[in-house]
């Protein structure tokens, strides 16, 4: 007998129709899904408040710090570039947790001893500092990032900033 | 509308909804402040009033150490000048507040020049000079760098007119003689004046 076209087309209408159900399915329950997630992700990105518990951002010099120095050895315990936002993350806290009196930037900071400086105004301050190899220590301080396309922009940079906050 | 579209609406309106920080927590002094405070390093050196400076002799003041030179042609004169802004604005608490300049170029700053200088700012300010080494002594324990000299040209070189590029702070001592805040230039005398009001009030 030979076969009639139904007879042949029904499983590859039937494989055509899963294939669209499924299709369906993964744009419903997957895609859909993802871009909702990434809208949201993005909106809050752009237009959640980004105030912090702590406007302190703080770094420690550690125990040791000098002898790694006189022993030729040029480590970077701090970064030579510190981003700060003002209103969000503004207090530069340096620490000093070596035994030796260490000039960080134009501070001298004695053995256990903390400085505190408050960034009142965006800028960008460059320092000399011996504790980093370049001899130089960079402070960016910057505005409040406006609602929108800035504050989206200033969290994506903090996503690639170390030390830097959301 | 998809339904999981709509299931996750109240996850979006929470992120906002949620204010993820506190209010804002302002140090007490707008200046750089130092903890624990560690007494100010002392210094002995030719007073422009004529005696022997100490800074000890402070006291039961509050101090405004400012370090610089006579020919600066901006940052000192404006140091001083929100400095003397600051003291009028103290009114009565402006007797208990000192201010006192050491120079970082002794070769042309004399006892005579630095207190032409401070005095055309303010009469109660205090110069203060000494030997290039006993100056770079003070320098180094309260973290003040310098530049050489500079000289902007030949001719400059040849009649001896230079710069000096130098750390512009001005330390805060309280009445106790501790070391209790650094500012950095470019405060106003609001910030001044509202930091030594509060360090006088202790």
């Amino acid at each position: 007998m030979t076969p009639q076209a139904s007879d042949i087309d029904f499983p590859r209408t039937n494989s055509a129709r899963g294939r669209r159900v499924i299709g369906r399915r993964l744009l419903n329950w997957v895609l859909i899904p993802l871009a909702a997630i990434a809208v949201a992700v993005g909106a809050w990105a752009a237009l959640a408040p980004v105030r912090s518990e702590s406007r302190e951002q703080v770094y420690v010099i550690p125990k040791g710090t000098w002898e790694h120095r006189q022993a030729g050895h040029h480590l970077d315990v701090i970064p030579s570039r510190i981003r700060l936002t003002l209103g969000v993350r503004d207090v530069l806290v340096m620490k000093n947790q070596d035994d030796v009196p260490q000039l960080f930037g134009p501070v001298l900071i004695m053995p256990g001893q903390s400085f505190q400086m408050p960034f009142q105004k965006p800028s960008e301050y460059i320092f000399t500092c011996p504790l980093h190899s370049s001899g130089l220590l960079t402070i960016v301080v910057e505005p409040m990032p406006e609602p929108g396309l800035a504050r989206l922009r200033w969290r994506a940079t903090g996503l690639v900033t170390p030390g830097a906050w959301l | 509308m998809n339904r999981s579209v709509l299931a996750l609406l109240p996850l979006f309106l929470l992120v906002f909804a949620v204010d993820i920080g506190a209010a804002p927590n302002p140090t007490e002094l707008r200046a750089g402040v130092f903890d624990p405070p560690r007494l100010a390093p002392d210094f002995s050196l030719r007073g422009s009033d004529g005696s022997e400076l100490k800074l000890s002799r402070y006291r039961g003041k509050v101090v405004a150490l400012a370090f610089g030179y006579t020919n600066c042609p901006s940052v000192c004169p404006v140091t001083l000048g929100y400095l003397a802004e600051a003291r009028k604005k103290l009114g009565a608490g402006a007797k208990d507040l000192q201010v006192v300049f050491v120079t970082v170029d002794p070769e042309r700053d004399d006892t005579e020049h630095l207190k032409k200088f401070v005095a055309f700012f303010d009469p109660t300010f205090v110069g203060a000079t000494g030997t290039p080494g006993q100056l770079a002594e003070i320098r180094k324990v309260y973290g003040i760098t310098m530049s050489n000299k500079i000289f902007t040209d030949a001719a400059a070189k040849s009649r001896g007119i230079y710069y000096l590029d130098h750390s512009s702070f001005v330390y805060l001592i309280d009445r106790e003689g501790k070391l209790r805040a650094m500012m950095p230039f470019g405060v106003t005398a609001d910030d001044i004046e509202h930091d030594a009001k509060a360090l006088l009030s202790r």
